[in-house]
């Protein structure tokens, strides 16, 4: 007893949230590597937007984290220009509804000159931010881009949920000599997650492209990203009361996306449910289900693969539509017993 | 001297100090029938230039340019070889061997061959889809170059880029989308400073592209941040099929950066733009930040090679550019009439050359097609090999870096 109490003591968790979870991230990237460095608006004298790059600018200066001014095209292409000339830069959309301004950059010049280069162009760049629905803020800031990113070849995009995603993806991402997308949640940055002893240290890295089993179970599969996964675990708690034990999976990288993965976990319950925070049409989903019924896994559907999505409108203001614009953990309940014939 | 001698003469230059005039004989030896020494050619030359137009600037570059019989040799043989290369893919496109967008280059050799001759192979540079002239002056091969167009394996992007996307050291494309290469060369300026190699871009852009939002979001940046780019604007006079005045509230292109000091250089005098550049260039490394270069040229060729280029100009116009401002001619002319260069010689490097692209094109027309194993690589760099999906769901495809 006395040496698991030990056991237990030298096992150091701690809890971090989101929030500075991406900051330790960023911290570490840039104490290791000099060619790191981040732009965006307000990230070095505010301290960032939503306060993700805190204390950054104080220890690394002028030179290493930058102030732009509000020209997303212009500084996004700067961002990729100075990857093509060896450096590493975190490009942060201040939400990724404002990439629109410069998508062309992200996609044009970055995720596709490696290709048109044949190999002799590489880009090593992050472009990071708050992705998706936050609280309260109405259409124009609440889009998901997860679909719209992941449609392109020559991009990895990545969607952390937990801290240790964030911590662990991030570093990925920054140390990716390629194009990295990573689409954070605004109501996530504030929510505090256990850090592992391992996911403390500063070479814990997380693999892009590998979804992870958050809950095991037999019953039905639910995957999904960021946010969502929260809420599947919230959904999976409930319904286990009821004897129905599902199995979460977050997928952490959109793309690649882990196919192999939720196809062995079809294999085993029979049932797939993806759950996403963005609208249906197109959407992550979508190409989950195409995948699955072009896979082994079709086979082994014990009813047809089903989606829950936000609801397919603008986002708009009133609390009581917002609330009723995204899924909530009694809509995944509801798919689960629908597929269920329960 | 043997008996039988064929009537070509060909001429060896021996560092440019004596010139020997040989001919073949029957029995294919070279025999030297003439020489001309080092004394009979001026070495160097000063000739007055143009003054550039000022804005927000003191001085400008030099009135005058010293130029020595080499550099001319050399300046001379490299816009020939741009001239000729552009006009065998006008050929090859007719031909239907090169397909797709072409946009050609000849008319403006001054800019390139004088913008490489001011700055250093270590600076950086970027320009739009008009790029095939900027490929060769950093580094590109014509084999390579042509290459590409045709689409084979021995293109310098093996084939993947195409006429629009070719890129070499510190040469970054070969860009398609208007005014995109603009943000990209001042990121390329910033890597510049941040790691302190006293390195500079060269950022191109047309007139066309001049009225595009981001370059203006780069000016201000570039010059918020002191970064040492030299933005140069192509004034060629038409974007597409809009001349400058139907596109642009003020045609001043080089007063466009505003606070950015511009000057306004004649674009088809290589000297004029060699200063001009040098000048830029030297305010960049001075650490005084961006400058801006618009650069008065014109392209004989229409926008591309879908466009005869003669509904929006005449064609008197262009030959009257052609007779009278062509930049290979005015160098040419200068270095004739201040017996820096023969007209054999130079006749013989056009012959050299003719021949540079003949063997460049037949390379480029037998080259083979890329392998369709290398369709799906080059997705990412420094990556394991990885699955993609080809056409249908049992066409897995297989990606390497």
């Amino acid at each position: 007893l006395a040496m698991l109490a030990n056991l237990e003591m030298s096992i150091c968790r701690v809890r971090v949230t989101v929030r500075d979870a991406l900051n330790q991230a960023m911290d570490e990237e840039l104490e290791r590597d000099e060619r790191v460095f981040l732009l965006g608006e307000e990230v070095a004298q505010y301290d960032g937007a939503y306060k993700v790059s805190r204390g950054l600018w104080k220890k690394y200066g002028d030179k290493r984290i930058i102030d732009t001014p509000i020209s997303e095209m212009g500084f996004a292409g700067i961002a990729v220009g100075a990857a093509m000339a060896g450096l590493r830069p975190i490009c942060e959309f201040m939400t990724f509804n404002f990439s629109m301004q410069a998508i062309d950059q992200v996609i044009n010049s970055a995720a596709k000159t490696y290709y048109m280069s044949a190999g002799l162009q590489p880009v090593p760049i992050v472009f990071r931010g708050p992705n998706g629905a936050s609280a309260g803020v109405a259409a124009q800031h609440s889009q998901c881009f997860a679909a719209w990113y992941s449609h392109c070849p020559g991009l990895k995009v990545l969607s952390p949920w937990s801290a240790e995603d964030a911590k662990g993806l991030l570093k990925s991402a920054i140390r990716d000599d390629n194009p990295v997308v990573v689409l954070e949640n605004e109501l996530m940055y504030g929510v505090a997650f256990e850090l592992s002893d391992e996911a403390q240290s500063k070479d814990f890295v997380i693999p892009i492209g590998k979804a992870k089993i958050e809950r095991p179970g037999n019953h039905v599969t639910l995957v999904a990203h960021s946010r969502m996964v929260g809420f599947c675990l919230d959904a999976a708690a409930v319904l286990a009361k009821e004897g129905v034990e599902c199995e979460v999976i977050n997928l952490r990288t959109i793309r690649p996306l882990d196919t192999d993965t939720i196809e062995a976990s079809i294999m085993k319950t029979n049932h797939l449910i993806s759950v996403e925070g963005g609208w249906p049409q197109f959407g992550v989903g979508a190409e989950i289900c195409a995948r699955i019924m072009e896979g082994p896994a079709f086979n082994y559907l014990d009813a047809p693969a089903i989606r829950v999505t936000g609801v397919d409108i603008p986002m708009p203001y009133a609390k009581i539509l917002e609330d009723n614009s995204v899924p909530q953990i009694k809509d995944i309940i509801f798919s689960v017993k629908k597929t269920l014939n329960m | 001297l043997p008996s039988l001698i064929t009537p070509l003469p060909h001429f060896l230059h021996t560092g440019a100090t004596r010139v020997l005039m040989f001919q073949r004989t029957s029995t294919g030896s070279r025999v030297v029938v003439a020489s001309r020494t080092y004394a009979d050619f001026t070495p160097q030359a000063t000739f007055d230039i143009k003054k550039c137009d000022l804005h927000k600037l003191e001085e400008g570059p030099p009135l005058q340019a010293v130029l020595t019989r080499e550099e001319g040799l050399q300046y001379y043989r490299t816009m020939q070889v741009m001239r000729r290369m552009e006009l065998k893919a006008d050929q090859l496109y007719k031909q239907k061997i090169i397909r797709g967008f072409c946009h050609l280059y000849d008319g403006q050799e001054a800019c390139a061959v004088g913008i490489e001759s001011g700055i250093n192979r270590t600076d950086h540079l970027i320009t739009a889809y008009r790029a095939h002239g900027y490929t060769l002056t950093r580094g590109g091969t014509v084999r390579e170059i042509m290459a590409e167009l045709t689409g084979r394996r021995g293109g310098i992007a093996k084939g993947k880029g195409g006429s629009m996307h070719m890129y070499a050291k510190h040469f970054y494309g070969g860009n398609g989308i208007v005014g995109a290469q603009v943000p990209l060369g001042a990121g390329v300026a910033l890597a510049c400073k941040y790691q302190g190699k006293n390195e500079l871009c060269v950022c191109l852009y047309g007139d066309g592209a001049a009225n595009q939002g981001q370059i203006f979001e780069t000016y201000n940046m570039a010059a918020l941040w002191k970064l040492p780019c030299i933005f140069i604007c192509e004034n060629n006079k038409y974007g597409m099929g809009t001349s400058v005045e139907r596109a642009a509230a003020s045609t001043d292109y080089y007063k466009r950066g505003d606070f950015i000091p511009g000057l306004r250089v004649d674009g088809m005098d290589i000297l004029c733009v060699r200063e001009a550049t040098k000048f830029a260039a030297e305010h960049c490394r001075s650490g005084k930040g961006p400058i801006l270069m618009e650069l008065q040229t014109y392209r004989y060729h229409g926008h591309s090679m879908s466009d005869p280029g003669i509904s929006y100009r005449t064609r008197e116009e262009i030959q009257e550019v052609r007779s009278k401002s062509d930049p290979i001619s005015l160098l040419k002319d200068r270095m004739i009439s201040n017996n820096m260069a023969s007209v054999e010689e130079l006749k013989e490097i056009d012959v050299e050359v003719r021949k540079e692209i003949e063997d460049a094109a037949q390379f480029a027309t037998t080259d083979p097609e890329p392998p369709l194993e290398d369709l799906c690589n080059h997705i990412f760099s420094n990556e394991p090999p990885m699955e993609v999906r080809g056409t249908n769901p049992w066409a897995k495809l297989k990606s390497i870096s």
